[in-house]
């Protein structure tokens, strides 16, 4: 069941090998690349699968979608080269799993998908999300984050269960049949990871940068440009749907921000590092982190701007210590439209 | 009693007593006479007990009971989310039980009998409760904006009357457009309903909520925080819904545009938080806007200040029992202390319980020549005053 | 007794002596299982003359005195099992020399680990002292003299090791000085001298009562970290143990184990904090710790959890003040805990026999241990919450411990601050000779008997 939608073929054809040539924690040649990817289609070890940062990069880099990156999470389950020691994905797997505490609740639209992140539901406020509804909670977390963790049963398992919950425990009954997604990881999972598996999403989802352009067009006349420099960490969610990226920009010059060319922006992002302190390779978590903080700092950000309430919770401080204030997009928003961010 | 069933709850662990930088003592009662039975702790498992029959009422029972000041640091610093929040509202709750028994200390009975009787604790006659306003020409509420509530303390206290009179006399000069109860005005409850008296806490608001709503107020100013909290909290329970606000409250948004000239010399002031405003209502922010505002004053933060601060002692109807008593261990002198410490000239209140408990302690501290206990209004008054005074002496020289 | 109650005040004033049934209740018991047991008086000494003046009162008249700190034991020491004087020193809680230079404090027995904390933080930044996990109202005496641990006890092992001098007075009246500044007018340690403290440590408050104490104090460093190990195999907690421990660059490392959070249920987790002087310093310091255990790593039995920092918050917060929140899990009020003091290597075997007490009677309960020193040893604890208002749940509890005191004892480890009744577990099993040197010591000190009797007794 919910096989993963991968042709072999293609890669095998492939002559570029994007998905490995372009990795930015592996470094390797053409020639050995080939190698490497025939091992990994031949379901054989690989040192790729030790290698893997889980950045998700290869699924942007992939010229053909044919999901490099889901079927190296797939060997690595398989030949159990377990990238994460093996009581802390247990852990994991018991601290994200579904409380079962979901009950039904009538919501109205915009429904924001807060996803397992109920404490930032206070970020929906203001003139931009009159009206809205939010659902949050263990019972429709995404599943998205196990693509670290080598456990796409984990997603087998639980995704489809999400979906079923956000459906009938939400959106049936109140006739609602799209969600917002205040997350690139949901938004991701719903629109790139459950169709790699034959998953089906019975509601459309819309990405939470393109209901705040909307909105912010809108609202054109209350905004009050922010007129400071940023600089944007997008996360490994994101390369799921590189398409959402123009979104990025699009808000950012409606509120008045620049985003200067970085070193280590759009495809050449660096990942937060939290999961890769979870495979414990803290110096290259370190590395990770110091070079994307410096890369920040040297283009004089003011704000550095989050998606990802993840990436925001551990870079915040480091942020921080450089002088920069880092945020979440839709908090920059509201700071545009001249809204406290205190309420 | 109500809440009984949290007494047991309560694992004597402490943080109740403490701010949250663990300093030194934080609970007015225990700070002053040290055995355990006078903290938050103390109270619970003493009132389980009293309520299983295992201890009797005595007067050292009804002395714990009453000399807490419901202050509100121990709901603040309790560390059981589940049940903190209903500390003072056990305590309230055991005092009402006194006072359904019928056994009270003399001090408390003879606090609700002067309310009952005379609408204030001081015995007075109602012909006295304007009296403050006398030669300020401060008009009786008609169909101003706001009714300004003065409260017990502000209209007969004698330290209460001039911060009365500076509130007043800043609020029309600003043009703020306000009206007095004048001798109609009668107690608020606030202290009556924390001493347990629900009755007399019912009938009081009835009343008051009947005079404002035959005058047609909408918008009432306090000058005391507990009078505030009664109004804003209290009152809604018995059909009174008013906007209230506490004097510092309007004085936030007007001082800062009236442009006032001041003295070139700079005022440093600490700030005692009333626990009515700051812990009961979490407004730490105006008045701190307010003296700010104040040209010239700098503000110096008291080690304990904001969720932290020490009560002033005069919360729960000690102000007038003075159960909880003086002495060098009272909270105070020991706040006077405190503030003394920051090398503020100026304690700043927003309270008139707080400004006569703190102009006391100051005295027995022996410190009147280097720390006053003013409020907002008075500062600016008084700056007021010393700018027109640098003004005429320069004009004078100029001449 | 009249009598005694007025000479108590003479010597206190009216205000702090008490024979209130307000007071003899409240005293008369503490936050665990142990019945209550009423003192006449309740008296709050404010100086070391007090002390000396009540001292004498009671040696003269025969009547039993137990010195009361934060009364936060939990096991019941400061219950006055034959009634008489409960002594309150929380007045007694000045703070009266830091000295910087060779990190050292002087208190007064009755100033609490939050007053201290907060004194240093205010006045001296660059020092700390090592924090207990008992409430901050916990007074640094108490806890000393009852072999306390704390936040600094992988660096510095017993709160007893870091003690550097007492002032006390003897149940006969008399003040004496321990250590150094018996000779010295510093309180640099107790040594080259007579090791005299020992008279003092671990008895129960059966040997005098300390008025002043001296105490080691540590570099408080800007930059702090806490990484958590994780594994569920206890076998090879106590390999763990002594890699991470054995790097000397710890403060503190406590283990926990509990069955709530869901997520934590059957693993065992280490937290190990440190600090440094620099960022550089807590990357190298962290690397150094992660080497030790990098066996277990590569053997992916083990591994530090992924946390932001904010996440890791409450781990660095000293005292952790979530402990005491255990007390409410079932809306109870009330747990109490073994302290097991055990070598490293009875780690699996304590925990797993932890897991079958708390199966067979039933009761909610959480594990850890503090080590001790350079994984020297540590103190295991089993604790066990209660309701209070449900008395078969409290002897549910007490039997629980009572268990617990056993099992301890049978496996090789020794209870902390025991109960009356495990004290008596405890002497059963101590070599003969030993309690008979106690019992002279005792009898030297106290020939009246009068300190917190009932402690240290077989009968």
């Amino acid at each position: 069941m919910y096989e993963l939608r991968y042709d072999p073929q293609i890669c095998e054809e492939c002559e570029t090998v994007d998905c490995l040539m372009r990795c930015q924690y592996i470094n390797i040649d053409l020639e050995e690349a080939k190698k490497e990817r025939q091992k990994i289609i031949a379901g054989q070890d690989s040192r790729v699968l030790h290698e893997c940062a889980t950045c998700y990069a290869c699924e942007e880099y992939c010229p053909y979608d044919n999901h490099p990156f889901y079927l190296i999470v797939e060997r690595q389950e398989q030949l159990e080269t377990r990238p994460v020691p093996i009581p802390i994905v247990k852990q994991q797997i018991k601290m994200m799993g579904p409380r079962g505490q979901i009950v039904p609740q009538k919501v109205s639209a915009p429904v924001i998908n807060m996803c397992f992140f109920p404490m930032l539901t206070g970020s929906i406020r203001g003139k931009l999300f009159e009206g809205a509804s939010t659902i949050a909670g263990s019972d429709i977390f995404c599943n998205i984050m196990w693509l670290h963790f080598a456990k796409n049963s984990v997603i087998r398992e639980r995704l489809p269960k999400m979906i079923d919950n956000i459906t009938n425990y939400y959106l049936k009954d109140s006739g609602v049949d799209e969600v917002i997604c205040f997350h690139d990881e949901c938004y991701g999972a719903y629109t790139k990871l459950a169709p790699a598996f034959g998953i089906e999403v019975p509601f459309k989802t819309i990405h939470l940068y393109e209901y705040l352009t909307k909105r912010l067009w809108e609202l054109k006349d209350h905004i009050k440009p922010v007129n400071e420099v940023v600089a944007y960490q997008r996360p490994c969610s994101n390369r799921l749907i590189p398409e959402t990226q123009h979104w990025v920009d699009e808000i950012f010059e409606l509120i008045g921000v620049v985003r200067p060319d970085r070193e280590y922006d759009r495809e050449n992002a660096l990942c937060c590092a939290t999961l890769i302190r979870a495979m414990q390779r803290e110096e290259l978590a370190d590395e990770i982190q110091n070079k994307n903080i410096d890369d920040m700092q040297a283009v004089d950000a003011k704000y550095c701007v989050f998606n990802c309430p993840m990436c925001l919770m551990t870079l915040r401080e480091m942020v921080e210590e450089r002088g920069m204030t880092p945020i979440m997009m839709s908090d920059l928003c509201q700071i545009a439209l001249g809204e406290s961010l205190w309420g | 009693m109500e809440y009984a069933e949290i007494l047991h709850r309560c694992f004597r662990c402490g943080y109740c007593k403490l701010p949250s930088s663990y300093q030194d003592l934080n609970c007015p009662s225990y700070l002053k006479f040290r055995f355990e039975t006078y903290s938050p702790g103390g109270r619970m498992w003493l009132l389980r007990e009293w309520l299983d029959g295992g201890i009797k009422t005595s007067e050292r029972f009804q002395e714990i009971l009453y000399s807490c000041t419901a202050c509100g640091n121990c709901v603040e610093h309790c560390i059981f989310p589940k049940f903190k929040a209903d500390l003072l509202n056990a305590f309230t709750a055991g005092r009402v039980e006194l006072v359904d028994r019928g056994v009270l200390p003399r001090l408390v009975s003879r606090y609700f009998k002067a309310i009952y009787n005379y609408g204030n604790p001081y015995k007075l006659l109602k012909e006295e409760r304007g009296k403050w306003a006398e030669g300020l020409d401060i008009e009786i509420y008609k169909d101003h904006e706001h009714l300004f509530y003065v409260g017990c303390a502000g209209s007969h206290d004698e330290r209460g009357q001039k911060m009365t009179r500076a509130v007043a006399s800043l609020m029309k000069r600003l043009d703020v457009s306000f009206g007095i109860l004048g001798a109609d005005e009668i107690c608020d409850g606030n202290e009556v309903r924390v001493m347990g008296e629900e009755g007399l806490f019912e009938h009081l608001a009835k009343q008051n909520i009947e005079t404002f709503q035959k005058a047609g107020v909408n918008k009432i100013i306090t000058l005391s925080p507990h009078a505030y909290h009664a109004m804003k909290n209290y009152y809604p329970f018995f059909g009174g819904s008013f906007q209230v606000l506490h004097y510092t409250q309007i004085l936030a948004g007007l001082i800062g545009k009236a442009g006032f000239t001041m003295p070139s010399k700079p005022l440093k002031v600490t700030f005692h938080d009333p626990c009515y405003l700051g812990r009961h209502n979490n407004d730490y922010f105006t008045p701190r806007v307010v003296l700010g505002a104040i040209p010239g004053v700098e503000i110096v933060e008291m080690d304990r200040s904001k969720v932290d601060s020490l009560c002033c002692g005069g919360g729960g109807g000690n102000f007038f029992t003075d159960i909880l008593g003086g002495g060098p261990d009272s909270s105070s002198r020991v706040r006077a202390r405190e503030a003394a410490e920051t090398g503020a000239e100026v304690l700043a209140v927003a309270c008139p319980k707080c400004a006569k408990m703190l102009d006391d302690a100051i005295k027995a501290e022996d410190m009147e020549e280097k720390l006053r206990v003013m409020d907002s209004a008075e500062i600016l008054i008084e700056r007021l005053v010393q700018a027109n005074e640098e003004n005429e002496t320069a004009t004078s020289v100029s001449r | 007794m009249k009598d005694v109650y007025q000479q108590l005040v003479s010597i206190v004033g009216p205000a702090y002596a008490s024979n209130h049934p307000e007071e003899r209740f409240f005293y008369s018991r503490d936050g665990g299982t142990m019945e209550p047991r009423e003192p006449d008086f309740v008296v709050m000494p404010k100086t070391t003359d007090e002390v000396q003046q009540i001292m004498k009162l009671a040696n003269e008249r025969e009547i039993p005195v137990v010195p009361m700190g934060g009364g936060l034991v939990l096991s019941g020491l400061s219950r006055p099992l034959k009634g008489g004087i409960v002594l309150d020193m929380k007045r007694m809680n000045r703070i009266l020399e830091v000295n910087e230079t060779s990190r050292y404090v002087v208190v007064e027995a009755g100033a609490s680990q939050g007053m201290l904390q907060a004194y240093l933080k205010k006045h001296h930044p660059k020092l700390k002292h090592s924090v207990p996990d008992a409430p901050p109202i916990a007074t640094i005496a108490g806890n000393v003299l009852i072999h306390g641990s704390g936040h600094l006890s992988a660096m510095g092992g017993f709160h007893t090791d870091m003690l550097n001098g007492l002032e006390v007075v003897l149940p006969t009246g008399e003040m004496v000085r321990i250590g150094s500044c018996s000779t010295s007018p510093y309180w640099f340690s107790r040594f080259p001298l007579p090791d005299l403290s020992g008279l003092f440590l671990g008895w129960a408050g059966t040997t005098g009562v300390a008025t002043k104490i001296a105490i080691k104090l540590y570099p408080n460093r800007p930059f702090n970290d806490v990484i958590i190990f994780v594994t569920e195999d206890p076998e090879i907690v106590p390999d763990v143990i002594h890699r991470l421990s054995g790097v000397a660059v710890a403060e503190d490392i406590l283990a926990w184990m509990t069955p709530k959070p869901v997520w934590a249920h059957g693993f065992q987790m280490l937290n190990v904090n440190y600090g440094a002087d620099s960022r550089r310093e807590l990357t190298l310091k962290r690397d150094l710790l992660r080497e030790s255990v990098s066996k277990y790593i590569d053997e992916k039995v083990g591994g530090f959890m992924p946390l932001p920092p904010d996440m890791k918050k409450r781990f660095l917060e000293a005292p952790a003040s979530t402990l005491a929140v255990f007390a409410d899990v079932n809306k109870g009020g009330g747990f109490e805990y073994v302290g097991g003091i055990m070598p490293i290597e009875l780690f699996p075997e304590a925990y797993r026999k932890g897991l079958e007490v708390a199966s067979k009677h039933a009761v909610t309960y959480s594990l850890g241990a503090r080590i001790i020193g350079l994984g020297h040893c540590m103190m295991f604890f089993y604790a066990y919450a209660f309701n209070r208002a449900d008395e078969a749940d409290v002897k549910r509890a007490q039997q629980a411990l009572e268990d617990t005191n056993g099992m301890v004892l049978e496996m090789g480890g020794i209870p902390w601050k025991a109960e009356a009744p495990a004290q008596k577990q405890i002497i059963n099993k101590m070599h003969p000779p030993t309690y008979e040197l106690m019992n002279r010591i005792r009898a030297v000190l106290d020939p009246k008997g009068i300190m917190n009797p009932g402690n240290w007794e077989v009968s």
